[in-house]
């Protein structure tokens, strides 16, 4: 299975009509059949009002939830077949999170933060701390290594938290609502920094309902009442 | 499989990314360790709050044990120097049928039972038969105290054969005893009644109506609780006034562990003809009643320990409850970040356990302090078992184990959506 993942070259995120409902009453349909394919290096941008089911999907592509129906394959792997734990371990490997109000530690050191999401990989310590380094030069917060992350400003605190994505080295990277916290000064540096990851060939989804957001990406898709819009 | 050459670039594309392949999740043992620790350390504040529990659970339990053993071993002491060294000859009054004399111990016993390995101090006493005399003090009143007080013989040897103490003044000696001075010892409760409670104005006791000067007064005695009301002259001048004309007991003190022996040897030493004329009153060996007496005192201070102990728990498990509840979304990073939630669990549960071995740790040294503190308040010998002393920290990591059990249960069966969706 992974051996002709590898061969192919497979997109990154491959869904066939994905459901998600919620059970009632009144069920919710959140996710209603959704085909979504994201080819590698692609800049993706999913919009929606509030209430869409943007955040469902979220949800479904970070394996943080699991579908009612349908096919998800990450990387090639069939996700709907794992067990909890498989589904874990390929969240920690091939997924890099960035949340809208950051989820920092704020007992811990940026640095430590940043080499935390090495931790459940199982990255030796050393190379962790090594990897998370060179993480932090990569946006411009090498001079912070050692601050709380209470003390920075909202913008340099996505920006830990897009290196804290980025060192475990993930096939995606989902950002909901990047910007949502952050004025527009900041909000723009963030954006830069996922310009520049896309030049370097990173996949990239991004959900917002920020059109200015959405519209730096590639491509973009319109998600209302739990299907997609092309 | 595929082997890493160095930190690569982490930004590095799909093509290097796709090169770790693994399905299996694999956090070191240390690195779980590690995050747990951290967890524990970021709130210095709450760990404090978290252990007290713990902290007095453990000290009460070390305490209560350990002023429990200190206390019946004192016991145990004080019952051990006080009759297990006591040995006590006298004659048999049931038996020595062949003649008076046969029953009649020698002048000469305490020297014999000297000779004895073994034997630390040896005295004779004596009741001595005043008939209607009457002890009296100074006065000359008739207060009635003197009918009650009996007058005792003893040899110079026999304050230190019932460890006696002075209160004040001295002993009589062989000096005394050999001159037949008219000299007395008080016994505590006999100088109350007489009202004589200083000796160096040399008061004088009348017996009948011989003075005696009063050179001491007696603290205490052990074994022989009737010389704290006796007015005790020497032998010589007991044999003097009263005719005594052999002594009632000989009093032995043994080193530790030697009564039995001194007992089977004494009335042979006195009596080498016919030792089975002598009644020997020695020491029972050690006895189940203190045995009894013991396990009663440690159950109770064991079931008052247990139930600081369960509060103790009580209070981790609340704590750590609330620290899931407030760090929900630390504990969706983690499970985004790759943690199954076994990892969550084991977490939480390792925090517990640091929690609850840190208590315990603390509750020894606490418990050790107060046993020891009282021990050396109450001038008595601290004893702790050791097993107490090292198990006990254990003890409060078990319990932290426990009380961990339910919040770290339910800190791995939060969703990550949940978790991450608040802000």
């Amino acid at each position: 299975m992974t051996a002709t993942a590898v061969a192919l070259p497979a997109p990154v995120v491959e869904m066939i009509g994905v459901r998600r409902f919620f059970e009632g009453p009144p069920e919710v349909r959140a996710i209603n059949g959704v085909d979504l394919t994201i080819g590698q290096g692609e800049y993706l941008s999913i919009v929606g009002p509030s209430g869409s089911g943007k955040s469902t999907l979220l949800h479904l592509l970070g394996l943080l939830d699991n579908p009612t129906g349908g096919v998800y394959r990450l990387d090639g792997v069939d996700t709907m077949s794992l067990r909890e734990r498989r589904r874990a371990v390929l969240r920690g490997e091939r997924i890099g999170f960035v949340f809208q109000s950051f989820h920092l530690l704020d007992h811990r050191t940026v640095l430590e933060n940043v080499a935390l999401s090495m931790v459940y990989v199982g990255v030796p310590r050393r190379e962790r701390l090594a990897r998370a380094r060179v993480a932090l030069e990569r946006v411009g917060l090498s001079h912070r290594m050692d601050f709380a992350p209470t003390t920075l400003s909202g913008g340099e605190r996505q920006r830990v938290a897009i290196a804290r994505a980025l060192v475990a080295e993930p096939s995606l990277l989902l950002a909901d609502e990047p910007t949502g916290n952050l004025d527009s000064a900041n909000a723009e540096a963030i954006l830069q920094v996922f310009d520049e990851l896309h030049s370097e060939g990173m996949t990239l989804a991004v959900i917002t309902h920020d059109a200015q957001v959405s519209r730096r990406a590639q491509r973009q898709v319109r998600i209302v009442d739990g299907t997609l819009q092309w | 499989m595929v082997t890493q050459a160095g930190p690569p670039d982490p930004a590095g594309g799909p093509s290097t990314s796709r090169r770790r392949r693994r399905l299996r999740s694999r956090p070191a043992v240390r690195d779980l360790l590690d995050e747990a620790l951290a967890g524990v350390a970021a709130r210095p504040t709450r760990l404090i709050l978290t252990t007290l529990g713990t902290v007095l659970g453990v000290a009460a339990l070390v305490g209560t044990v350990g002023l429990g053993q200190t206390a019946a071993g004192q016991i145990t002491q004080r019952f051990d120097l006080a009759a297990a060294t006591r040995v006590v000859v006298q004659p048999d009054d049931k038996g020595g049928q062949e003649g008076e004399a046969a029953t009649q111990l020698p002048w000469d016993a305490p020297d014999r039972i000297k000779r004895l390995n073994g034997v630390e101090a040896v005295g004779t006493v004596s009741n001595l038969e005043i008939g209607d005399d009457l002890v009296q003090n100074v006065t000359g009143l008739d207060n009635g105290a003197g009918k009650a007080l009996q007058v005792m013989a003893g040899s110079a040897g026999l304050w230190d054969a019932v460890r006696a103490t002075l209160q004040t003044g001295r002993f009589f000696d062989q000096g005394h005893d050999q001159r037949a001075d008219k000299v007395v010892v008080l016994g505590k409760h006999a100088a109350e009644r007489l009202g004589i409670n200083r000796v160096d104005s040399q008061p004088a006791v009348f017996i009948g109506d011989e003075p005696y000067t009063v050179i001491g007064i007696l603290e205490s005695v052990s074994g022989r609780a009737e010389l704290n009301d006796a007015v005790i002259m020497p032998n010589g001048a007991a044999r003097t006034a009263y005719d005594l004309e052999s002594p009632d007991a000989v009093e032995i003190r043994t080193a530790v562990g030697a009564a039995q022996l001194i007992a089977e040897q004494a009335p042979i030493a006195i009596e080498p003809n016919n030792p089975s004329t002598l009644r020997v009153d020695a020491p029972p060996k050690q006895g189940a009643v203190r045995k009894g007496v013991e396990s009663d005192l440690n159950a109770l201070f064991l079931l008052l320990g247990a139930v600081a102990l369960l509060v103790g728990g009580l209070g981790i498990a609340n704590v750590t409850l609330l620290s899931v509840l407030e760090r929900t979304s630390e504990i969706g990073l983690r499970r985004a970040l790759g943690a199954a939630r076994r990892h969550i669990a084991v977490q939480f549960l390792v925090e517990s356990v640091i929690v609850g071995f840190l208590g315990g740790l603390l509750g020894t040294a606490v418990g050790v302090i107060l046993t020891v503190s009282v021990s050396w308040i109450r001038d008595w010998t601290p004893i702790l078992d050791n097993r107490l002393a090292f198990g006990s920290p254990l003890l409060g990591a078990f319990i932290g184990l426990v009380a961990g059990t339910y919040p770290a249960w339910k800190a791995s069966a939060i969703q990550p959506i949940t978790a991450l969706r608040g802000t």
